[in-house]
């Protein structure tokens, strides 16, 4: 499995979206997640956006407010997660328009299909921003 | 009526989740209440008939346990319902539930499968995407199972939104449920040539994950991987496409000539830093025969690691890393960026150059990387610090001390790193300290000259983090007693009262090294006194100077002393405890130590007086230890009380009697004591006990499970095999006893002057406790770092010295031979655990092994019905097997019946076939052409392997042939 898990935490630590890719108790993903805030957002600017923890590898990027933080096994492609966390922030901002932690926060779910067309069982499965946000548009218009 | 006019209300009233997350912004206070209360709501409203109150309620859940940790097992039927609701809306609020909550062990997971089969099925995609992804999270065995040939169909869907997904769900089936490969491999393995990237994204990801766990099956898939890697244009792919080929690349050495150009081609044309930075990655691993290639890949590295972007200087230095063990000249080549980074900023980037640093290390430099390093160390962070103590620790302890030719100097850096502020490796310094001490004899007089330093300073005993190398110091001690200068201030230091602070397991071990240098200077004591050459003194002394001797001939420049303490040493074959000869001893191993020459003549002189206040002060402090709390101390300490008393007696009646008479019974006791001791430790293979046979009428349990019913809740040893108690213990009683000491101190002594003046130095550590509670803690505090000059210009230094050390080699002229290190035949390694692959990935890549190999299996297979049982199976998939790695699996699984070939040494002789067929194979590149054509051409000679077993040896293993 490449990628194990997906954190978005903002500035104070408070996780505005999980998503693992095993099953961990409840209990096991709040300890994991407060090592990982502890640790990456102690971390500044110039150092390097990566953090071995436990078996996993971080690869982290801050974008204004919140953190991406991605787990990834260790023989993933650092960089190429990197660029992920960026195609997502993309996506995101294409649907929501100039996207901020309050749109992650609204529309939990909307964010979670979006990682769900882009990731599956750890495999990055769909790169296309257009593709990944078909889906949700037409059920926004569905709803509407 | 009532119950439908209370969910309108419900519905009515109920908060939406956006109400839910407005308000819990709002709620300052108290957040924990406020989620509290609204999961009383959710639990009300999750109850109503209405499908949109529940859903909402589910929605609220969900976010509450995805945000806040909540649980929801407890509503998990209500998922199943929500799931099953025909509006999407709600639906996908239901999948969206069951993906975060449900797990292998979910109940309601068996209800689910009719509905997850109705869904992937359903004409509405949107309903079998939702199906596809919570099915790729939460599939189980009997899921995937029951599910296999709906996932099949969707396999080659014609939507590509679809079949997209349930690629991707066949990665968690196959997990699951081996036997699927029959089913689904091949659609999965067309779908590598689809024209759609999206399509091949998703199944190359599969394959990646697939061959993580076990490359060998998908050899046979390398010419489909080669047509992608090189017509691929999406770096996504490339990349996991490249993790392949470095899995695949070392089962086939053909493969690597194949792959190398194009590889090189995407170095040298990307713009993309992730893909140049695979290819690095695969070249520097896998592909490091191929020179041209890795020289391009390190200059590639080089590239990363001046740039300015930490991440990249990261990732070049970990690819340095990589490549250490394989060209350490590309680590040379790029030395000085990776010690300048040493000073990074950043933690993470310090390590890997740290690790680097440590892959340079050699015999001819590891001195003064060393040296180097521990300056580093004293001015690092504390965590940083034992990042480079641990480094340094592990280099020089590999393979037995394999880099280590000056043992004395490293026992003393061993010394060194132990009173470096922030040092917490107590554990590695102690075991290194034993074990120089038991393999390596030469490095003996040092080892005891550093544990005397560390043992002797008060204010080390304060430190919890030297307590273990303490113990390691005193075992040393005690244990090489013979080559100790002054053995009455080692007593001394032995038991000083500070020494009440370390916990129990340890002070046993510094009594039981008191014992040791007890006796030794009682033994000293009577053989000059009775002025005979004791044997055991004299095999001592010889050993020692044969053992200097070896010294002096190889330390060319001080010839001139050398000679003349060769020649004292030649004196000392015919023994002599006392006088000059341990003198120049002492004299050649302390030339520095000008301070203290004057004393050492009386050093291991013992007068009448010097032995009996001696034995009245260890008296005196063991009679107060005998109220000791913990069994181990007490217990040795008794002994040595009983022994001194026993002693005592003797030595005070005798004193004034007849010289041929005195002291036979002590010297009677001592001798057999000291026998005791003298049987020389040595290094313990740790598979020693296996090779003890068990007796016969033992029986021993399997597990000690039942132990802990027999001891309760008693704190079992921890790791030491001692008792580690509070190190409170005993404070009372050694306070009195420090009292008592100080009244010792006070009457007229005729201690050395020697240790007069280490009395004076360190004064307070003869004073009484102030206190009788507390032990004074006014001590220097422990560690003062020293002041060190060279410290700022330690980089140029470090880089200077690894240019010479590394790459004038010639330097090596070693001013003398590496003493011998003590080895055991069968090395010390723990015995290598049986290294079988799970289960699991066993049966899997058997399965695709065998899909791979026929496919007229796969068409019977798929023929059968799916619950046929599998150890049939099993027998199948190994007779169609062709592939060596499998043969070899199936000799490792002797013991398992295998019905369809009973005869064991028909397999080897098959083995043997096929070695020999493949060296014919490869002399014949016609032939090689002939099987390029792939699987149809496999499917014929399948057909014949079901007629006559044997046949299948016949048919060369087809992998490598695709694409050569």
């Amino acid at each position: 499995m490449g990628i194990r898990f997906v954190l978005m935490v903002n500035k104070q630590g408070q996780t505005r979206l999980a998503q693992y890719y095993e099953y961990l108790t409840v209990e096991e993903r709040r300890t994991l997640e407060g090592e990982i805030v502890r640790k990456c957002l102690a971390r500044n600017e110039h150092q390097c956006s990566f953090v071995e923890h436990r078996n996993y590898k971080i690869v982290y990027r801050r974008y204004a407010s919140l953190f991406f933080l991605v787990g990834v096994d260790d023989g993933e492609n650092e960089l190429a997660i990197l660029e992920f966390i960026h195609l997502l922030v993309e996506t995101m901002d294409r649907h929501f328009g100039n996207v901020c932690e309050l749109d992650i926060m609204f529309h939990l779910e909307k964010v979670h299909f979006m990682l769900e067309e882009m990731v599956m069982n750890g495999c990055i499965v769909e790169t296309s921003k257009s593709n990944i946000l078909t889906p949700i548009q037409l059920m926004d218009k569905t709803s509407s | 009526m009532a119950g439908s006019s209370s969910s309108i209300m419900d519905n009515l009233f109920q908060r939406t989740l956006d109400d839910l997350i407005k308000s819990m912004r709002l709620q300052l206070l108290n957040e924990s209440t406020f989620i509290s209360k609204s999961i009383e709501d959710i639990r009300r409203e999750i109850k109503s008939t209405d499908p949109q109150t529940k859903s909402t309620a589910l929605q609220k859940l969900t976010y509450l346990s995805a945000i806040h940790g909540v649980d929801m097992s407890w509503a998990s039927f209500h998922v199943v319902e929500v799931m099953s609701s025909s509006l999407f809306s709600h639906k996908r609020i239901g999948y969206h539930a069951a993906s975060i909550s449900f797990h292998d062990s979910t109940p309601v997971l068996l209800l689910i499968t009719n509905q997850l089969r109705k869904d992937l099925s359903s004409t509405n995609h949107f309903h079998a995407s939702l199906a596809l992804h919570c099915l790729s999270t939460i599939a189980t065995l009997d899921l995937s199972r029951d599910l296999t040939p709906d996932l099949f169909n969707l396999l080659s869907s014609s939507r590509v939104f679809i079949r997209n997904k349930a690629i991707a769900v066949v990665l968690r089936v196959f997990d699951k449920y081996p036997d699927a490969v029959r089913v689904c491999f091949k659609r999965l393995v067309e779908n590598l040539e689809s024209s759609d990237p999206h399509v091949v994204t998703a199944v190359i990801g599969v394959f990646c994950e697939l061959s993580s766990k076990d490359p060998r099956p998908y050899l046979q898939l390398a010419p489909e991987f080669h047509r992608i890697l090189v017509n691929s244009k999406n770096n996504w792919i490339l990349i996991k496409v490249l993790k392949i080929f470095a899995r695949l690349a070392p089962l086939e050495p053909r493969l690597g000539k194949k792959i190398v150009e194009p590889i090189c081609e995407h170095i040298r044309r990307s713009g993309a830093k992730s893909l140049v930075f695979e290819c690095v990655r695969i070249v520097i691993t896998s592909l490091s025969d191929h020179e041209s290639a890795v020289k391009l890949a390190v200059s590639k590295i080089r590239e990363l690691l001046v740039d300015q972007d930490p991440n990249l200087r990261y990732l070049g230095l970990h690819a340095l890393s990589v490549a250490a063990p394989k060209h350490l000249w590309a680590v040379l080549e790029n030395k000085d960026a990776v010690i300048k980074s040493l000073d990074d900023e950043d933690s993470n980037i310090k390590i890997e150059s740290l690790r680097l640093l440590m892959a340079m290390v050699s015999e001819s430099n590891v001195v003064e990387i060393s040296r180097v390093l521990l300056n580093y160390a004293l001015k690092s962070d504390p965590e940083f610090c034992n990042e480079i103590l641990g480094s340094v620790l592990t280099t020089c302890g590999r393979n037995d001390y394999e880099i280590i030719v000056d043992f004395d100097w490293y026992v003393s850096l061993l010394g060194e790193m132990a009173t470096i502020p922030h040092c917490q490796k107590d554990e590695e310094i102690e075991n290194q300290l034993i074990d120089i001490g038991m393999r390596v004899k030469d490095a003996r007089l040092q080892l005891v000259r550093v544990a005397r330093d560390l043992l002797i300073d008060p204010a080390l005993l304060g430190n919890v983090y030297l307590h273990r190398i303490l113990c390691a110091a005193a075992w040393v001690a005690g244990e090489y007693v013979q080559l100790v200068r002054n053995p009455l201030e080692l007593i001394d230091a032995l038991v000083q009262p500070r020494t009440n602070l370390l916990p129990p397991s340890i002070r046993a071990v510094y009594i039981n090294s008191v014992l040791k240098v007890l006796c030794f200077c009682l033994d000293c004591y009577l053989d000059q006194d009775e002025g005979t050459a004791s044997s055991y003194c004299g095999n001592l002394a010889g050993g020692q100077s044969e053992m200097f001797l070896v010294k002096t001939h190889t330390e060319a420049p001080e010839l001139v002393a050398t000679t003349r303490e060769g020649s004292n040493y030649e004196q000392d074959e015919g023994f002599n405890p006392r006088n000059t000869t341990i003198e120049s001893s002492d004299d050649l191993s302390d030339e520095n130590d000008t301070d203290r020459v004057g004393t050492l003549l009386s050093m291991k002189n013992f007068t009448h007086e010097s032995v009996v206040s001696l034995l009245n002060r260890i008296e005196l402090i063991f009679s107060s230890l005998t109220a000791n709390q913990d069994v181990e101390v007490l217990e040795r300490a008794r002994n040595i009380f009983a022994f001194v008393q026993l002693v005592k007696a003797e030595i005070i009646d005798n004193s004034g009697q007849n010289v041929d008479k005195k002291y036979t019974q002590v010297s009677a006791v001592i001798k057999s004591i000291r026998d005791a001791f003298s049987m020389e430790l040595g290094p313990v293979s740790i598979s020693a006990q296996g090779r003890v046979a068990v007796p016969d009428g033992l029986v021993l349990n399997e597990n000690l499970d039942d132990l802990k019913a027999i001891c309760g809740d008693i704190e079992l040893p921890s790791s030491s095999s001692f008792y580690t108690g509070g190190p409170q213990f005993g404070t009372a009683s050694d306070a009195s006893l420090s009292n008592l000491l100080k009244n010792d101190e006070s009457g007229p002594s005729n201690e050395s002057t020697s240790l007069l003046e280490h009395r004076k130095r360190h004064g307070l550590y003869y004073l009484a406790s102030d206190k009788s509670e507390t032990v004074p803690n006014d001590y220097p505090p422990a560690n003062d770092p020293k002041a060190n000059s060279n410290i700022n210009d330690e980089a140029d230094a470090l880089a200077k010295l690894t240019e010479q050390s590394l790459l004038l080699k010639k330097r090596t002229n070693q001013m003398k031979p590496r003493p011998v290190v003590v080895k055991l035949d069968d090395g010390d390694a723990a015995p290598i655990p049986d290294k079988r692959p799970e289960p699991i990935n066993d049966s899997l890549s058997g399965a695709i092994k065998d899909v791979l190999g026929s496919e007229a299996n796969l068409s019977v297979s798929r023929s059968n019905p799916l619950d046929k049982s599998s150890t049939k199976r099993k027998g199948k998939k190994k007779l169609g097997t062709n592939l060596p790695s499998e043969m070899k699996e199936n000799l490792g699984d002797a013991e398992k019946p295998d019905p369809e070939n009973p005869n064991p040494s028909s397999k080897s002789k098959e083995r043997r076939r096929r070695g020999k067929e493949k060296i014919v194979e490869g002399e014949e590149p016609e032939q090689r052409g002939k099987k390029k054509s792939s699987h149809r051409h496999g499917r014929h000679k399948t057909h014949q392997r079901a007629n006559s077993p044997l046949n299948v040896v016949s048919q060369a293993p087809v992998i490598p042939d695709f694409l050569l």
